[in-house]
């Protein structure tokens, strides 16, 4: 197990640097922010001026060098458009996102399993089939229009939600979240239920493969003919064997979550870290972006790291050694 | 369903009319992001928009960009070089201190200091080369050379409190050194999300009308308009072009207009010999730059049908343009009139110049940096293979576009310009007068236009301190530019905000969103 995470661990930092070199250059090469920051009403010296004041004069090479040397001590720069460090800019929105991202994983888990579970039993009542209906809509409907629908309908005509932004946030080890407020939950719901609909879709269809597949197995066979009831047999024994697939997509899928929630956080004006990044891709704030993919990657790999691991508890089958190619 | 909203409307009405028995407050969607609360940083539309809520100036524009006093109560020239500010007395910052002089020496003194800015508002007290103070509420600001403009740029930057000199930007940002004059005090900044502020009841102006100010940021424009509607917030900005007209009809919506200072033009590269983007139309190259010919320019103007731009493209919501700033702004030309639509005669004209087949051209634009600006490249490149000049539009994001057109990539651009001292010398300088870094001259003259009759009038009129010679020479400058087709015009903007029903604002030709501005509509 030692050997297994530090082999993981030297294989993250590798990916961790290629990317950032990657993403430093392609940055550098689409060109200057400042002539976005800057005032059009600017002349030649104060531009020259603000270009040497974020150290955009120096050759490439020098400053990613720059950047490394800062890097390894925990400072990955300072935006350009805001002068924060770039790191406490995003963590500043993280608390958004998460409770976005763990909202919208929490309703399509909540309503998703339910939903396949049914389809995977009664395939073929009414129900099941409007479930499968649905779940095709929900991952061919674009994001941004269901958004907008979503608030065409609420918020416009019915006006039982509001439209855009977060709601009243209460302070939890320093930073904020509106989970904790009724108001922040109702300007929650509408963009978690946006950002949840694809999630769902994938969970139900899952959720009904697995039903499919395990239903037809000889373990069911044997587990009615010892009389136990439906209910045991689907939500005790059959539940367990369909969440390693379900778990593993799942937990990917939270990791996409969190880092690329960018369309809803816009229709919404979600103020968390898809808009953040976004908007420094707007405005080449290369700090902000190296910084964001960074981090991204880094939690990539953590959740990569806990899903294996997971899967290697949920199935007594599965070694560690054979993950590590 | 109509009862019940009178019984509400007239309900509401009558709380009003008690006077002080309900807390006013506004909510406003504003489409533009806010990058910092600290004024000297980053010198932005939507950054100066909100720090005019909380901080004063000197002086002040008002809605049409006219000089209005504010924290100055008057001024005038002692001499060629030195200007003259009287200070307001009685007046207070947020925090219960007076202002006097020394805030503005410490406003001086702090915008060259801030670290980092990315846009510093150094342009606007860069002229100032030794600022005295005379007594606690007079100041004389000394300029190396005469310099007519001083009002006008101390409309520019905001005043902030001496003791706060030194404050880095993160303490604006938290609150701590956001304290100012202004109509309102800041209680909260949440970077990227809103802004919230209360009235500042020891306001030497107007009595500020609402208790709180809510600043949603909603860039998303559909968003936007959906917030409006839905109630959320009662004023929006930036109101797209295509729901303008639905807007409009809406009985629970006003809307309110007026032309900007922001116009989009069309700028040629009438410099080199040998254009990037300028071919015949076999793809060869052509012996000579066709753009530097000022028949071919004018041609170009003639075949652009500019109503039908403002008509169908802008969806009525543009007038169409002659000059750099439209007729009511400070130093604009009478003489100058919009381009005629005449395709015949601009090919006639084409030929003229040596091109009866006409050339092949790219014209270069931005996809997301002024309002249907791409749509208006289609529309102009169509006009323009009409007569021949086959125009092919490639549309970039701004972030793109602007750094390879800083270093003279293209050969025919797209650009707007919005005069932020509300008068023609700014397009003038920036724009059309000769490149040259030193002065500071066409720092955004792209094309590289030169013409040393323009230069010399330009010198003249930045020179001329009375007012009305300037601006016949400011006007005469114009015309010597745009007779020579230095750039042609396109339209000017109209700047669009939509309200709730029972809400008014006072609609600005400098784009800004001032909740001072907005008012409970008198029925």
């Amino acid at each position: 197990m030692t050997v297994f995470l530090i082999r993981r661990l030297m294989q993250a930092v590798v990916v961790l640097f290629v990317m950032s070199l990657i993403v430093f250059v392609g940055v550098y090469a689409i060109g200057n922010p400042i002539d976005i920051l800057i005032s059009p009403e600017a002349d030649q010296i104060e531009r020259e001026r603000a270009i040497e004041a974020l150290g955009l004069h120096l050759p490439m090479w020098e400053q990613y060098f720059v950047f490394l040397q800062r890097a390894v001590t925990g400072d990955l720069g300072r935006s350009f458009a805001f002068s924060t460090p770039a790191l406490e800019l995003i963590v500043e929105r993280m608390p958004a996102t998460l409770e976005l991202a763990v909202a919208a994983m929490g309703i399509s888990i909540l309503v998703g399993i339910p939903l396949g579970m049914w389809a995977g039993f009664r395939p073929d009542s009414v129900g099941g089939r409007a479930i499968m209906a649905g779940s095709i809509l929900g991952f061919s409907l674009p994001t941004f229009w269901v958004g907008l629908m979503l608030i065409m309908v609420f918020a416009v005509h019915l006006g039982w939600l509001p439209s855009t932004g977060r709601g009243q946030t209460v302070e939890v080890l320093g930073m904020h979240f509106s989970i904790f407020t009724l108001n922040g939950w109702t300007h929650l719901l509408l963009p978690a239920f946006n950002l949840a609909l694809f999630k769902m879709a994938l969970v139900i269809r899952l959720t009904r493969a697995g039903m499919r597949e395990n239903l037809l197995m000889d373990y069911v066979k044997f587990a009615r003919a010892k009389g136990l009831s439906t209910g045991r047999v689907i939500f005790v024994h059959v539940m367990k064997n369909i969440m390693i697939p379900v778990v593993t997509i799942l937990g990917l899928e939270l990791g996409s979550v969190i880092a690329f929630a960018v369309v809803t956080e816009t229709i919404f004006s979600w103020p968390g870290m898809g808009k953040l990044i976004i908007d420094s891709i707007n405005q080449l704030d290369r700090p902000v972006i190296v910084a964001y993919l960074l981090i991204t990657v880094s939690m990539f790999i953590v959740i990569n790291l806990v899903v294996d691991i997971l899967y290697s508890v949920l199935d007594p089958r599965v070694l560690l050694k054979e993950m590590k190619s | 369903m109509r009862i019940l909203a009178h019984g509400v409307l007239a309900t509401a009405l009558a709380a009003a009319g008690l006077g002080t028995a309900a807390a006013a407050d506004l909510t406003m969607g504003l489409g533009g992001a806010v990058s910092s609360m600290d004024p000297h940083y980053h010198n932005v539309a939507t950054n100066n928009m909100i720090n005019r809520h909380i901080f004063g100036r000197l002086v002040d524009q008002d809605a049409q960009q006219k000089l209005v006093p504010d924290l100055a109560e008057s001024w005038r020239a002692v001499d060629d070089t030195t200007w003259e500010f009287k200070l307001r007395k009685g007046v207070k910052f947020h925090d219960g201190s007076d202002f006097d002089a020394k805030d503005v020496m410490a406003t001086l003194s702090r915008i060259p200091w801030v670290p980092n800015a990315p846009s510093s508002f150094r342009i606007f007290t860069g002229q100032i080369t030794e600022a005295k103070v005379i007594d606690s509420h007079t100041i004389h600001l000394k300029t190396a050379a005469p310099f007519p403009l001083m009002p006008v740029f101390m409309a520019g930057f905001a005043i902030i409190s001496d003791e706060f000199e030194r404050a880095p930007t993160e303490d604006f940002n938290s609150g701590k050194a956001a304290i100012g004059t202004g109509a309102y005090k800041l209680k909260q900044f949440v970077r990227g999300d809103r802004i919230e502020l209360t009235r500042n009841d020891a306001y030497y102006g107007t009595k500020p009308e609402w208790d709180n100010v809510h600043v949603k940021q909603i860039t998303n424009s559909a968003a936007r308009v959906a917030a409006l509607l839905s109630g959320d917030v009662q004023i929006i900005d930036q109101v797209p072009t295509a729901d303008f007209a639905r807007l409009k009809k809406d009985k629970n919506i006003s809307v309110s207009s007026v032309v900007s200072n922001r116009v989009i033009y069309l700028s040629m590269d009438t410099n080199r010999d040998v254009s990037p983007f300028v071919k015949a139309k076999d793809g060869s190259a052509l012996d000579k730059n066709p753009l530097k010919d000022v028949r071919v320019r004018k041609a170009m103007s003639m075949a652009i049908n500019r109503p039908a731009i403002v008509d169908r493209v802008m969806e009525g919501q543009a007038i169409a343009a002659a000059q750099f700033l439209p007729e009511t702004f400070f130093g604009t030309s009478k003489n100058l009139k919009v381009e005629k639509f005449d395709a015949a005669g601009a090919k006639k004209l084409l030929a003229e110049a040596g091109y009866p087949d006409g050339f092949s051209i790219t014209l270069h634009s931005p996809n997301d940096r002024y309002l249907n600006d791409e749509k208006v490249a289609q529309a102009v490149a169509q006009m323009l293979t009409r007569i021949g000049i086959q125009t092919r539009v490639e549309a970039l994001p701004f972030a793109t576009y602007s750094p390879r057109a800083t270093k003279l990539e293209f050969s025919f651009m797209l650009w707007g310009w919005g005069s932020g001292t509300g008068e023609v010398s700014s397009p003038l300088r920036s724009l059309v007068a000769t490149f040259d870094r030193d002065k500071g001259n066409g720092p955004s003259n792209r094309g590289r236009y030169s013409n040393p009759k323009v230069d010399e009038l330009l010198a003249a009129a930045l020179r001329t301190v009375d007012d009305k010679a300037r601006a016949d020479l400011l006007a005469q400058a114009s015309e010597a530019a745009l007779f020579d087709v230095a750039v042609i015009p396109l339209h000017y903007n109209i700047n669009n905000w939509a309200t709730r029903a029972g809400f008014s604002y006072e609609p600005r030709t400098d784009e800004s969103t001032l909740a001072m501005g907005v008012k409970r509509a008198q029925r």
